[in-house]
């Protein structure tokens, strides 16, 4: 019985390594080891051995099982795999063929450089305000300190329609709206649309402006002096860019200061960008002049304030190296797509 | 502002470089535009004299010239007519390397040696002043460098003034700067008076006292008219951008650059009667110096003489009254006008002259006496002639007179952030030429010279300080303080939201101008008559636009020019509608879709975009807002295609439009492929939703799937909107899976196929319960519709 034992079990491991797919595999389960299976058989013979002998019988009819049990499930795991791995080989794909699906498209290269400046004034406590695009000469104009035929209002070719509004002109008139219609403190920037009535290779009638405000008790010149640097190193990611404040004239403003940046694109060293001079003329600002302060409702006697004002496009121009003003507003999809 | 270095450091000649001057400059507030060399590089030209003179054997127009540079004679051919013995004249040596990459040689000219060159002005780089050989004076040493003899290695400096600084029009300003800025004393050259040799005067009535409260007028005989400038003069005026006209405006100009003042001569001779300094009348006309014939405005100052005007009084002379070349008698004018009467006057005529620059500015109302002195002793020293004695009409009493302008330390301290010593500001002040009375610790009474009329209140001192002081000495500080206003609340839907929606589906942002062409406007919003300018750039851009549309149209086109084939644009803006309340500047998000709905793909056959595309994109713009209070109902735009049109409804008011472009307008753009618009209001769109819990429900959902015979014009959101309206909130969704028309389904009808899904949200439904609400909603659009369950 015993030797038929050993003979069963290697017919069975034979028949399990030569099975050639899980059905086959089943077969040779049922065929030894399933409830009328040949090796299932064996351990009905026991009961003809005696009692000493029946339970060594008995281990080693077990053991067999056992080895072929091992055997079947290593064979079925081994079958599973080599079935896996042919799927697997069936499925396989040009990984490197164009994915599917819309791509994002671009915002536009002011709105990008918009919303990095907004960023910024908001941490600072900025809040964001806007004003009219057809304006009056008061807000545009007188509320500014700017009188009729003053000359400043020279340097600013205005688009007028003939019965007192205008486009503004910048987005200065903002400051008065704001001021008008609250209370101090305030703390604003006001990015918009202005136009000029200019047009040729580095002017164009409608450009970007975000304009700043802040107005509370005790603010001084160093406050603005310290507020535009680290804009501007914010803005260029330069943590030692060179700033300078330099004496100015703005009608609103009192003292008056333009700022230039050490030039990014060369590092000071002097280029095409910054004409050579190694500095480039980014905004201008200015402590707001008592009688603007005034025209706003705000006691100048209380507060004080500070505003700035610069091109969102000579920025965006210097950050993305975008070399000519007139792409802004072509809206030619090669360039719009390159700032996403 | 142009001038010299050299002819400034003849006032004031810090112990600096260039470099330094112009950085200094630029850093207090006189902005340097420009550094350039007075003359281009050139070597080895000397002064030379023409000692004999021959006409050439075998040329008409060539000459032989003997040229001696003080040592040597060589013989020189040269063809300027006014080579002549005796003349002086530049003169490039054999070698001589001269502007424009010319070397100078032996040569043979028509059989004759040459060697060496006689220059005119314009082969040294300078001006030509005549037809021919530079013209040096008699008293020019033979033989010197001319480059050194003019001065040549100079700098000429341009400064960018801002519209304050009126005083630094002139050289006698930026010198007085330079002086402040260096602590250097400024040479002013000594005040002339110039004694009148004859009593001629000539009468002058000034009626406008206002405009003019000091008129200066001066009589000359007797002038050389073959008088010639002198060539430090013009060198001068060369370096400062001025042409050399003649010796009598040559002295005005000079004396404007020098001391600020514009002057004016006239022909004696050519005026009638008198002097009249009176407003224009209107249709007087004057003939220019620039050879216009201006019809005047009775706004403008003009001065007349009997028959009328014959200059525009700061801006331009006129041309008949003009000195010309016979003319020997003058009468010179140099006046103060009121900036307010000058300003804006010259652009009015579309002039800009170097006089209404300053005049429109200010000129320091102290300066007349002097200038007239200066430029009469410069005329009759370079022309001759004998001056009456100056006269003065007008009122002094309307001149203006510097205010004294309180000041205090503590106000510098807090505008500036920093505080000044007493001592520093006193220094300051003065240095600046302010007369400072002490009222007091730390307060004075500030009364500024007669040049710096732009001093005006406390704060323009402060500046003053600052700026001399050097801003860049000023602390630097980040502010304390808290956030100012109200923030805008969380159901907000800040627009950055939206455009990034667009954006990552696809669409890339326009920035269009926010006027555009009339006639375009006219095709897509024919119904809204748009504001027009009053000075556009160009006529297609002459009017605000009333919607988006023209503007991404426009975008369109030229995008469809250059090969782009698949194209979405999005903008935001505003639009300017003018309405019986007057003009809505109304912030809209507008979109263009074009071309493919998808990218191309190898994969995918490419469909092109239709109305459900349009439509899914705005779908998405107001799912990030309160989706369920917008409605679609059918609409009509004008620049969209009637039956592939909808507007937008919220609260009963139309609040955008989405649809196909017009087949007229896409035929008139000439766009080969459908194209599709939407334009939304932006303030509606961003009232959004706070969001809302709602429990979860674990109940079964059971799903019914219904499909509906009806009239083709049915809409299914209509369809829709009823299914909901005969059921309750067990209802939980709608949604239709297909629609069909064609075989099996009579003409003029059509199939919609709904799945209606059901929930209630605290049991679970019966089949009963659910045929009942299905029942309903079979009664309920049959009867609504007349539809009919499909078999």
């Amino acid at each position: 019985m015993m030797d038929n034992l050993e003979s069963l079990v290697e017919a069975a491991l034979a028949e399990v390594a030569a099975a050639a797919d899980a059905r086959a595999l089943d077969e040779a389960r049922v065929r030894y080891l399933g409830k009328k299976g040949e090796i299932s058989a064996l351990l009905k013979g026991l009961g003809g051995l005696s009692a000493e002998e029946r339970p060594k019988a008995g281990a080693l009819i077990n053991e067999g099982k056992q080895r072929v049990q091992t055997a079947i499930d290593e064979r079925r795991a081994a079958l599973e795999e080599a079935a896996l791995n042919e799927q697997l080989g069936a499925e396989s794909l040009d990984v490197t063929l164009p994915g599917r699906g819309e791509r994002p498209g671009a915002l536009h290269p002011v709105t990008r450089m918009r919303r990095r400046m907004e960023d910024f004034f908001q941490r600072l406590g900025f809040d964001i305000a806007e004003g009219p695009e057809v304006e009056d000469d008061f807000h545009n104009f007188e509320a500014l300190n700017i009188p009729a035929h003053h000359p400043a209002r020279a340097m600013h070719d205005t688009f007028y329609f003939g019965d007192g509004r205008l486009l503004r002109t910048h987005t200065s008139p903002v400051q008065v709206r704001v001021m008008q219609k609250g209370e101090p403190p305030f703390r604003i920037i006001a990015p918009g649309r202005v136009y000029r009535c200019d047009s040729d290779l580095t002017h164009t009638p409608m450009f970007h402006q975000v304009e700043g405000l802040l107005v509370d008790e005790n603010i001084t010149f160093a406050d603005l002096k310290g507020t535009v640097a680290a804009f501007l190193k914010f803005i260029f990611e330069v943590d030692d860019l060179p700033v300078r404040f330099r004496p100015s004239y703005f009608p609103f403003t009192e003292p008056s200061a333009e700022v230039d940046v050490g030039c990014v694109s060369c590092a000071g060293e002097g280029c095409r960008v910054c004409s050579h001079s190694g500095w480039i003329e980014i905004m201008g600002c200015g402590m707001v002049h008592p009688k603007v302060l005034e025209h706003g409702g705000v006691d100048p006697t209380r507060y004080s304030g500070f505003a700035f004002g610069m091109g969102i496009e000579r920025l965006a121009m210097l950050r993305y190296g975008v070399n000519d003003l007139r792409l802004f507003f072509e809206n030619d999809a090669r360039f719009l797509s390159q700032f996403a | 502002m142009r001038f010299n270095e050299a002819w400034l450091r003849e006032w004031v000649n810090p112990d600096i470089d260039t470099d330094t001057l112009v950085h200094q400059l630029t850093m207090a507030g006189l902005e340097v535009d420009a550094v350039e060399p007075a003359a281009a590089p050139f070597t080895g030209v000397v002064v030379g004299e023409i000692v004999s003179c021959q006409p050439h054997p075998d040329a008409d127009k060539l000459r032989l010239c003997q040229v001696s540079d003080g040592e040597t004679t060589f013989p020189v051919v040269c063809g300027a007519p006014n080579a002549r013995e005796g003349l002086k004249a530049p003169f490039a040596k054999v070698g001589a390397q001269l502007p424009g990459d010319l070397k100078i040689k032996k040569a043979k000219l028509r059989g004759q040696p040459s060697e060496g060159m006689l220059c005119g002005g314009s082969e040294l780089g300078l001006e030509d002043l005549i037809d021919g050989l530079l013209e040096l004076p008699a008293d020019a040493p033979v033989g010197a460098d001319i480059r050194a003899w003019l001065n040549l290695d100079d700098t000429v400096i341009e400064v960018d003034l801002t519209p304050n600084r009126a005083d630094c029009l002139s050289l006698r300003g930026i010198a007085r700067e330079v002086g402040v800025l260096n602590r250097a004393a400024v040479s002013e050259p000594a005040a002339e008076t110039l004694a009148a040799a004859v009593d001629a005067t000539f009468p002058v009535t000034v009626e406008d006292v206002e405009g003019c409260p000091r008129y200066l007028g001066r009589v000359i005989r007797g002038i050389d008219p073959a008088a010639a400038t002198p060539l430090w003069m013009v060198e001068r005026l060369r370096r400062a951008g001025l042409r050399s006209i003649d010796p009598i405006v040559d002295v005005t100009n000079y004396v404007l650059l020098e001391l600020g003042q514009p002057l004016h001569a006239f022909d004696l001779n050519k005026l009638d009667g008198g002097i009249v300094v009176r407003k224009a009348r209107a249709g007087e006309q004057l003939h220019t110096l620039d050879d216009q014939t201006l019809e005047l405005r009775d706004d403008t100052l003009v001065i007349a003489d009997g028959s009328g005007p014959v200059a525009l009084a700061g801006i331009m002379g006129g041309r008949p009254s003009a000195v010309s070349e016979g003319t020997t008698d003058l009468f010179l004018e140099c006046a103060f006008f009121n900036p307010l009467t000058i300003v804006g006057k010259a652009r009015g005529y579309g002039l800009h002259t170097d006089s209404s620059h300053r005049y429109e500015r200010g000129v320091d109302p102290a300066l007349q006496q002097r200038a007239i002195e200066r430029a009469s002793a410069l005329i009759v020293a370079i022309a001759g002639g004998e001056a009456g004695p100056v006269t003065e009409q007008g009122d002094p009493a309307r001149l203006p007179v510097a205010a004294p302008i309180p000041l205090r330390a503590a106000r510098v301290t807090a505008l500036l952030g920093a505080a000044l010593a007493d001592a520093d500001i006193e220094d300051i002040l003065a240095r600046l030429g302010m007369d400072m009375a002490a009222e007091g610790e730390g307060h004075w009474s500030v009364t500024p010279p007669s040049w710096r009329f732009d001093m005006a209140i406390e704060e323009d001192l402060i500046e003053e300080l600052a700026r001399v002081h050097g801003y860049e000495n000023l602390p630097s500080r980040v502010p304390a303080g808290t956030p100012a206003g109200e923030p805008e609340g969380e159901h907000v839907l800040p627009v950055r939201r939206l455009a990034d929606t667009l954006r990552d589906r696809g669409y890339l942002e326009a920035i269009t101008y926010s006027f555009v062409a009339p006639d375009l406007l006219a095709k897509v919003d024919p119904e809204h008559p748009p504001l027009p300018l009053l000075n556009p750039i160009s006529a297609d851009l002459g009017v605000m636009r009333t919607n988006l549309f023209a503007g991404l149209l426009n975008a369109a086109g030229r995008n469809l020019n250059r090969q782009i084939d698949r194209l979405r644009l999005f903008e935001t803006g505003l639009r300017f509608v003018p309405g019986a309340d007057g003009l809505n500047q109304e912030p809209m998000i507008a979109g263009l879709l074009y071309g493919s709905a998808q990218p191309a793909h190898w994969q995918a056959k490419p469909r092109q975009v239709d109305f459900y595309d349009l439509k899914g994109d705005v779908e998405a713009l107001l799912a990030l807002s309160d989706a369920d209070a917008f409605d679609f109902r059918p609409g009509q735009h004008p620049a969209l295609h009637p039956g592939q049109c909808a507007e937008l409804v919220r609260d009963g008011a139309v609040v955008g439009y989405l649809g196909k472009l017009h087949p007229r307008l896409a035929k008139a753009l000439d766009l080969p492929k459908d194209l599709y618009l939407f334009e939304l209001a932006l303030a509606p769109l961003r009232d959004g939703l706070l969001p809302r819990f709602e429990p979860v429900s674990d109940q079964p959902r059971v799903q019914r799937d219904l499909a509906f015979v009806m009239d083709d014009q049915v809409a299914a959101g209509d369809l829709v909107a009823a299914v909901r309206a005969a059921c309750d909130e067990r209802l939980r969704d709608v949604r239709i899976f297909d629609v069909y028309q064609g075989e099996h389904i009579e003409a003029g009808r059509k199939s919609l196929a709904l799945t209606l899904t059901f929930q209630d949200p605290s049991r679970t439904l019966r089949d009963t319960q659910v045929n009942d609400l299905v029942d309903q909603v079979v009664t309920q659009l049959k009867q609504q519709f007349n539809a009919t369950l499909r078999d």
